[in-house]
């Protein structure tokens, strides 16, 4: 041995001692790789957005105009785009309404009375529709929603075939069958969001203290008045985190409702169509800016309800 | 005490019911995949058959976005591991001003809705003049995989003590020894769920490739065109129960990975 300290046996060593010196480069080697990726193919591309969204397309020639205009967000306002806007947010209200409802019993169960092996199933038997494949997930309700499907064949046979009947042949919501209608649009987004809804409400609900239940019984408040009056404020962030969730997936989605559907456009069915077919980029992204508009207001909001804890 | 009482059967039969709807959907998959109806998706279906998979296995259409899903799965896969590992490593090194700057940006893919990463990626092939290709996919990929190897790696380094990065240090180990022999092996079992979970997603992603393949096929774009313009409908959910089977595999083994951690995997897709 050379003396106390170690030798630099190479330029390992030598790169540590360098570490150990200037923590700051360590850092900001360790930051660079993801932050270039995030900051040049992210950030870049939603500029690009931005930007494409204030350019115009020349209506004779079909060509793309790259100047600066207001005209293709003005156009946003024609009935035909601002009707499709209207429907989405309307949908997405809806949708994440019903979520709110569904998932609660789901939530409060899990978090306060599930246990052990109970709570494994709980957890998993959320996960898994979660991660499991979307597509797949979309294309069972295709098979099931169907004139000639499940629905129908279990309707004929409790005798509700007329009910069935009735619900299709109401205006607006109704259609040929439940997978051309928004009845089914809507089943389904319900289905495909709602472990999404579950998992910050469970969050949320596993963190209600204990000892304040039972403070509020020592009190003297009933069951349902410790529900209203203590969980259900307490649980609230979880239930804003996630509604921005169910929200934010219904404003952008568009496979659902093309496969599900009745043929009225949804936000991200305009895009995708203007950007394909018919080669008005500028308009797609006018129309894709909209969801990030609604959902930085709503962010803004539940930010002071607090919900970002509980995420 | 309110914890200790049984749940109400109302609140209890909600529940199980709401799992029950989480569930039954996928179960009619697996049905229809042995269906002797080819033309409609008919409810009992009118005779089981087993043909569907020789069908399938032999549907020359199907093979080309089979392998380029799983070639841009694995791609993605690894660069976001590596991506994901260091900004989880840089995030819980230290506090260092724009430190939550970062940690919005990263979620931020995953937070707004795909068609927005869709399109904005969309926007920038266009400006650039960048022809779609394989790598264009991976592009849009990568960045949404990020954030899932990041969760669930910085909840492990979280969990990593300090002091046995000093102890390393301490016998003589430099830096690289240490991420070599000490960090990589505690951090394993929470990179392999990340990766599983970022291969699952990717392998099923169908919002964002639609606007980054052009005209390329991936297995999920492939499902997509055979639900608007149904051939032999079998065959699609043959197809359905492979993507279900390889994203359903990586969950299962991501959770037995982290089971009983703080942190278990998946908790925020």
């Amino acid at each position: 041995m050379s003396g106390a300290f170690h030798p630099a046996r190479g330029p390992g060593d030598r790169l540590t001692g360098l570490f150990w010196r200037r923590p700051g480069v360590l850092l900001a080697l360790l930051i660079a790789p993801p932050l270039i990726w995030l900051g040049v193919v992210y950030l870049g591309s939603l500029v690009a957005l931005l930007w494409q969204s204030f350019w115009s397309i020349d209506e004779f020639s079909g060509l793309i105009v790259p100047e600066f205009t207001l005209k293709t967000y003005a156009e946003l306002l024609r009935p035909a785009n601002f009707d499709v806007i209207v429907r989405t947010v309307t949908m997405a209200s809806v949708v994440t309404a019903a979520s709110v409802v569904l998932a609660f019993p789901i939530a409060y169960y899990a978090a306060r009375y599930a246990r052990g092996r109970m709570k494994a199933v709980f957890y998993l038997g959320v996960m898994l529709p979660l991660w499991s494949s979307y597509l797949v997930k979309v294309y069972a309700w295709k098979l099931i929603l169907a004139r000639e499907g499940i629905v129908t064949w279990a309707a004929e046979g409790i005798g509700a075939g007329n009910v069935l009947n009735a619900v299709l042949s109401l205006p607006v919501i109704g259609g040929n069958s439940l997978s051309t209608s928004y009845i089914g649009t809507f089943i389904v987004f319900v289905y495909v969001w709602l472990p999404f809804m579950i998992l910050p409400m469970q969050a949320s609900l596993e963190r209600v203290p204990n000892a304040m239940l039972e403070a509020s019984s020592d009190l003297g408040a009933t069951s349902w008045q410790t529900f209203v009056h203590v969980i259900l404020p307490l649980a609230l962030p979880g239930i804003i985190a996630g509604t921005i969730f169910t929200f934010s997936l219904t404003l952008g989605d568009y496979i659902i409702p093309q496969i599900v559907g009745s043929s009225r456009l949804f936000i991200g069915q305009a895009v995708y169509m203007l950007q394909g077919t018919a080669g008005n980029l500028p308009l797609a992204a006018a129309f894709a800016v909209i969801p990030i508009v609604v959902m930085l207001a709503y962010l803004v909001f539940a930010r002071r309800i607090g919900a970002f804890d509980a995420l | 005490m309110p914890s200790e009482r049984r749940a109400p059967l109302a609140l209890k039969l909600a529940a199980l019911g709401g799992l029950l709807f989480l569930h039954g959907p996928i179960l009619l998959i697996f049905l229809y995949a042995f269906t002797t109806e080819e033309r409609s998706y008919q409810f009992p279906p009118p005779g089981l058959t087993l043909k569907w998979f020789a069908v399938a296995w032999n549907r020359p259409d199907i093979w080309p976005p089979l392998i380029l899903s799983l070639k841009v799965a694995a791609i993605s896969t690894a660069l976001a591991l590596v991506l994901g590992t260091l900004c989880a490593a840089a995030m819980s090194r230290a506090r260092f001003f724009g430190r939550d700057s970062i940690s919005l940006l990263v979620i931020l893919p995953i937070a707004l809705p795909g068609i927005i990463t869709g399109m904005s990626l969309r926007s920038a092939f266009a400006m650039m003049d960048i022809p779609f290709s394989t790598w264009t996919i991976v592009l849009g990929h990568a960045t949404f995989c990020i954030v899932i190897v990041y969760n669930n790696a910085v909840a492990r380094f979280r969990r990593l003590s300090g002091s046995i990065l000093e102890a390393s240090a301490d016998l003589g180990a430099n830096g690289f020894q240490t991420f070599r022999h000490v960090i990589l092996p505690n951090l394993g079992s929470a990179l392999l769920a990340g990766g599983m979970l970022a291969f699952a997603l990717s392998f099923d992603e169908v919002i964002v490739t639609t606007f980054t393949a052009g005209q390329q096929s991936t297995l999920p774009i492939w499902m997509l065109n055979e639900l608007v313009r149904p051939r032999q409908r079998p065959v699609t959910n043959v197809v359905a129960i492979v993507v279900f089977a390889a994203t359903v595999v990586p969950i299962l083994i991501a959770y037995v990975l982290t089971r009983g951690g703080s942190e278990t995997a998946g908790a925020g897709k």
